[in-house]
């Protein structure tokens, strides 16, 4: 009922909106605080901790976005969102960014009124089984029942996938990642998928992590990015380059440690560029040129909150992997700060 | 002030007019907005979406569906889930409110305060928790796949759902749906000559025990002379799952007990308060001719009570079937589940599924209650 509600006002919120919307920059300051769309409990990515603070990969990027718009990485108000409701709390402008693990797909990037601003995790879609069920591999599922998550591209995926290798199954779809889990556990269904960060994650979460394994196939490829409204470009290009500051940072060596030092004494013209002490990077899009040095200094380099959040030293336990920069083997790359 | 303005009626229609005018102004400034705000942010819109391949499974169908089927497909299946869980639900809480209402009334004190205890414990917990209930506390218990509650090597029941076999009509069962139809008929026949009789002669003729053997015993008859043309096919556990027979998911049965658990209730309030619409003169006047307390109840009250309890039981049917919405908590594939939810968000056509699905609505109520209108007004007394 909420869920319906919820969709109703959004769209009344569509019809009500009011015809000259100034910039959602002007927006975003006047209110003084950045509204960004998260899971509504994803280890590593996006959870509340017991204190009730957001953590997380995707908490991260909207801490950082706030760094570079308001000056204070804390001036977030976190909107939890699941699947189905994400798209529609966007375009309605009930958050101003979607920052929830979300897979950019042309469909989604071209008809919902969305832009994709720069993909923060490569992903791709892998199951997770009981061990006790003896499967090795993804292709043994035949019949098996599939829980999932509503509304992702997860679902369709899955469609594919079986259908591609003959196979059949069953999916039992739930709102949320909690209800999916869930039903897992119970036994209600033999095999649970999503991303495989998703699937590790959810596997620190069960009560025995043990008990379950996650199969080798990894069956389709998901670049989670955040996403701001279609027709307000100013808005994405501050989004976009504050993704690519982030990279840039973890490429040139910046921490959230050593940044000041840098700032002080760097020689290297491209990090003087991007933490302002020269040129005029971000004055085309409103900001003052100070801006990305508040993100580094705040909120620290792309490499360090992946460490920080779904790193070899978290309860996620996740390589960098495709995650890695360009220069390290991975494809993780920002254009110049120039 | 102009003169015609002091008329109170010409005020009256002045008044009428300015409101239809603002209320016609605003819904246009509604539309206008929301087109404008859409074509602005590139939103695509129109009806194309419905012949879009889905790309996506459903877990229980009427008709046959797979990845390959359409956003309209997925339409069509959630709207018939609808249907089928209103009907079972529709038909189980007419039952148990029957039930329930007359014991209620009951002169046994343990079963009236069954009754009472029953409607005050489940019409206060709201109907949403009730369905949860059912699904994570009662059904998510029961045994997994391999250790299921087996019953005589034909039904199966474990945290997958009930698996029971599945009748298969082979050549020849045209007879016995025959002669099914003539039991019927013959039973119509009996009960207008033993009611003649009884008019004319007083004496009575046992109806129900003739219709019950007429009932099982034609059939009966009539699948032995057709060479026993149905078999059953039963469930076999085959790799993950059970496999052929009919299943019942979980998300179904949680869903179809909530929700005529509920709303029986309410029924059952409506037709205990019917009962006590009846004149007590009546029931006395029935003692007085001698009938037995259940023929009182089937002959006199009953007819009676239901004629007043109809238009509250049609509003709970209504609510029944507009409650069955709330699947989309348990993943029930309905109507708003995997339409307004599912192909919502895989096409982000927000606007024009939930008009098709609130109109969808509108047109299922809208047409329950034309028919028990009709009904209404057919059983009301006729006065002359």
């Amino acid at each position: 009922m909420m869920k319906k509600l919820l969709k109703l006002s959004a769209i009344a919120t569509l019809a009500t909106a009011t015809l000259a919307t100034a910039g959602t920059l002007d927006d975003v300051k006047k209110a003084g605080v950045l509204k960004c769309g998260v899971n509504t409990g994803l280890p590593g990515f996006s959870e509340a901790d017991s204190k009730g603070q957001w953590r997380g990969l995707d908490v991260d990027y909207c801490r950082a976005l706030a760094a570079v718009v308001l000056g204070d990485a804390s001036k977030v108000k976190y909107v939890p969102l699941n699947a189905k409701e994400r798209f529609t709390a966007l375009q309605s402008g009930e958050i101003d960014v979607l920052s929830r693990n979300t897979t950019d797909t042309e469909t989604r990037d071209t008809s919902l009124g969305i832009n994709f601003t720069g993909v923060m995790y490569y992903d791709g879609q892998g199951f997770m089984v009981p061990k006790a069920l003896g499967v090795k591999s993804a292709k043994e599922l035949d019949g098996a029942t599939v829980c999932i998550q509503a509304g992702t591209t997860t679902e369709l995926n899955l469609a594919d996938y079986f259908r591609a290798n003959g196979m059949k199954f069953k999916a039992i779809t739930f709102d949320t990642n909690d209800q999916v889990t869930k039903a897992f556990v119970s036994g209600r269904c033999d095999v649970l998928t999503t991303d495989a960060s998703g699937l590790y994650a959810t596997r620190t979460k069960l009560a025995n992590p043990d008990k379950y394994v996650v199969l080798p196939e990894i069956i389709s490829k998901e670049p989670l990015a955040p996403a701001v409204r279609h027709g307000d470009d100013q808005w994405f290009d501050i989004a976009k380059w504050t993704r690519n500051a982030l990279l840039t940072a973890e490429e040139k060596g910046l921490t959230m440690a050593n940044v000041d030092d840098a700032k002080a004494k760097s020689t290297d013209p491209e990090t003087r560029r991007l933490l302002g002490v020269e040129g005029d990077m971000c004055k085309n899009v409103g900001l003052d040129k100070e801006c990305f040095y508040r993100a580094i200094k705040q909120v620290g380099n792309y490499g360090e909150i992946f460490e920080r959040n779904v790193g070899v030293n978290t309860p996620l336990k996740i390589e960098r992997g495709l995650n890695a920069l360009w220069t390290k083997g991975g494809l993780q790359y920002s254009p110049p700060f120039r | 002030m102009p003169s015609f303005l002091r008329d109170e009626k010409v005020r009256g229609i002045l008044y009428q007019i300015i409101t239809i005018v603002l209320f016609v102004g605003f819904l246009f400034y509604i539309a206008q907005n929301t087109a404008h705000n859409i074509e602005q942010r590139g939103i695509k819109t129109g009806f194309d979406f419905l012949n879009a391949t889905a790309g996506f499974d459903i877990t229980e169908s009427p008709i046959p569906f797979t990845p390959k089927s359409t956003h309209w497909d997925v339409f069509k299946v959630g709207l018939l889930n609808t249907l089928i869980v209103s009907f079972w639900g529709i038909v189980l809480s007419s039952l148990i409110g029957l039930l329930i209402g007359v014991w209620r009334l009951s002169p046994n004190w343990l079963i009236s305060r069954i009754a009472a205890g029953y409607i005050e414990t489940f019409r206060n917990i709201p109907v949403l928790l009730q369905i949860l209930f059912w699904y994570n506390v009662v059904l998510a218990t029961l045994p997994a796949t391999r250790h299921s509650i087996n019953l005589f090597d034909t039904v199966f029941i474990n945290n997958r759902g009930f698996f029971m076999p599945e009748f298969v009509f082979g050549p020849g069962s045209w007879l016995i749906g025959a002669a099914l139809f003539f039991a019927v008929v013959a039973i119509y026949f009996v009960n207008r000559w033993a009611k003649k009789r009884q008019e004319d002669t007083g004496e009575q003729f046992p109806v129900f025990l003739t219709g019950v053997i007429l009932l099982i015993l034609l059939p009966l008859l009539a699948y032995f002379l057709a060479g026993r043309p149905i078999t059953a096919v039963y469930p076999e556990l085959h790799g993950f799952n059970f496999k052929g027979g009919k299943t019942y998911t979980p998300e179904f049965l949680a869903l179809l007990f909530a929700l005529s658990i509920y709303t029986a209730t309410f029924i059952g309030e409506a037709i205990r308060s019917g009962i006590e619409a009846v004149p007590k003169g009546q029931k006395e006047a029935a003692t007085s001719l001698g009938l037995s307390p259940l023929q009182q109840l089937r002959l006199v009250v009953l007819p009676q009570a239901v004629r007043i309890a109809i238009p509250s039981i049609i509003n709970q049917y209504l609510n029944l079937i507009k409650n069955s919405s709330l699947a989309a908590a348990i993943g029930y594939p309905e109507l708003v589940t995997i339409f307004a939810g599912t192909s919502l968000n895989q096409t982000g056509q927000a606007l024009e599924i939930l008009l098709i699905t609130m109109l969808t609505y509108l047109l299922i109520s809208l047409i329950v209650s034309l028919i028990l209108n009709w009904f209404n007004a057919k059983m009301k007394i006729k006065e002359r």
